[in-house]
């Protein structure tokens, strides 16, 4: 078993993957990959593609189920829970940014932005009017009633950013979330993410190929063939 | 710098005098290396020699700077061809970067770890820099955008060598 690294050993992290062995088929997709991620801290996921950084991300999300190994997550074991009960806690502590927005099409930007909080049982109402609050603050006033084909590339990220941050989540995961915009659209976006999670004290997981976008985090790890091939940190 | 080639093209503009050309080029293309004159004369006498240029006779007065130059029809075809010509991209695989990963493999040391070194340096660099932008001006921001883009080149660089030393070994028998 790999070892556990994490920045500050005196400190329980708040999510955790031990030594994760997970195969599609006959591929391997993680080989013992292990990491550790303290309560706060932005982490980006660095390595090249097909190296496994995503399958990470999915099982440290509860997504995936690893073949063997341990996920904790705030005291809990997210590897052995019950489906039903890990998509609650998905849709409760978790949020999430992926690289191409995929917004509900059917749905105006301001609904989108409410589903996680309409999906966890607040009334339509109440969630419409925090959604709403979001749109000033990610430059997207006056977009609140267009649907997800009439926005930009930047200002459907934002709207999913909303999505994402708008049931207040322990932990938003970012698989991407730059990764179908130019530099500058990227740029606010990322801008906008680490200032929110900053804000709401999220932790963030970002899986990134872009060292540009990689360098917003605290710390990155190296995912290659499978495992955490090198753990690097900068002082702050 | 192509001194030769560059008096070419001074020249093209208007027929000149040694010590023009050499002013002349010390303020366009000198920073700070000013053209020597012997260097301005060898250089005119050889392009006079190939028949690039010509010397006009020399004119009543005292100094060796008597002479006008001329540029002639092969000079202004070479100039052309010159200038057509694109410059050889800058040749990056000579940096240090390249030099030590080649070193480590063939002394048997760890190029990859070297390589993940060097990349947590760059990356924490751009952590700096990230930081800097995002609390300074404009001017300032743009700077640091600039710093920010190499690092990227070079961490691309890391990356895809990284991903090929096993190839590269076996190329450099090491």
């Amino acid at each position: 078993m790999s070892a556990v690294v994490s920045v500050n050993p005196s400190v329980t992290p708040l999510l955790e993957a031990r030594d994760l062995h997970l195969s599609f088929g006959d591929t391997p997709a993680l080989r013992g990959a292990s990491v550790a991620i303290e309560r706060g801290e932005l982490l980006a996921i660095m390595g090249p593609s097909g190296s496994g950084k995503s399958t990470l991300l999915h099982c440290l999300a509860g997504i995936l189920v690893p073949d063997s190994g341990e996920v904790h997550f705030d005291g809990a074991r997210l590897d052995t829970m019950r489906e039903a009960h890990r998509s609650a806690l998905r849709r409760r502590r978790f949020g999430f940014v992926f690289q191409f927005g995929q917004l509900v099409p059917e749905l105006t930007a301001e609904e989108n932005v409410a589903l996680p909080l309409l999906l966890n049982g607040t009334g339509r109402g109440a969630a419409l009017n925090e959604a709403r609050g979001w749109f000033d603050r990610l430059d997207l006033g006056g977009l609140e009633k267009r649907r997800s084909g009439e926005l930009s590339g930047g200002q459907a990220q934002r709207v999913a950013l909303a999505r994402g941050l708008v049931a207040k989540p322990d932990v938003v995961f970012a698989d991407e979330p730059t990764g179908s915009l130019d530099s500058l659209a990227g740029e606010q976006v990322m801008e906008l993410l680490i200032g929110a999670a900053r804000d709401q004290g999220a932790t963030v997981v970002l899986v990134t190929h872009e060292p540009r976008i990689a360098a917003y985090a605290d710390r990155e790890i190296i995912v290659r063939d499978g495992t955490v091939a090198s753990l690097l940190r900068s002082p702050r | 710098m192509n001194v030769p080639l560059a008096l070419l093209g001074l020249l093209e503009r208007e027929p000149s005098h040694g010590y023009d050309l050499k002013r002349d080029y010390d303020t366009l293309f000198g920073r700070g290396k000013p053209l020597p004159f012997g260097q301005v004369y060898s250089t005119l006498g050889r392009l006079a020699r190939d028949g690039k240029v010509v010397a006009s006779d020399a004119e009543p007065g005292a100094g060796p700077d008597r002479k006008r130059y001329i540029i002639t029809d092969e000079g202004v075809s070479e100039l052309e061809a010159w200038l057509a010509e694109p410059v050889a991209p800058e040749p990056h695989l000579q940096t240090l970067l390249f030099v030590k990963v080649v070193l480590a493999l063939m002394s048997g040391r760890s190029a990859e770890q070297y390589l993940d070194t060097q990349r947590a340096a760059h990356l924490g660099r751009m952590r700096e820099l990230t930081e800097l932008r995002r609390s300074s001006s404009l001017v300032d921001a743009l700077l640091a955008d600039h710093g920010l883009f190499h690092l990227e080149a070079d961490l691309r660089w890391i990356d895809l060598t990284s991903s090929r030393l096993a190839a590269l070994a076996t190329e450099i028998g090491a």
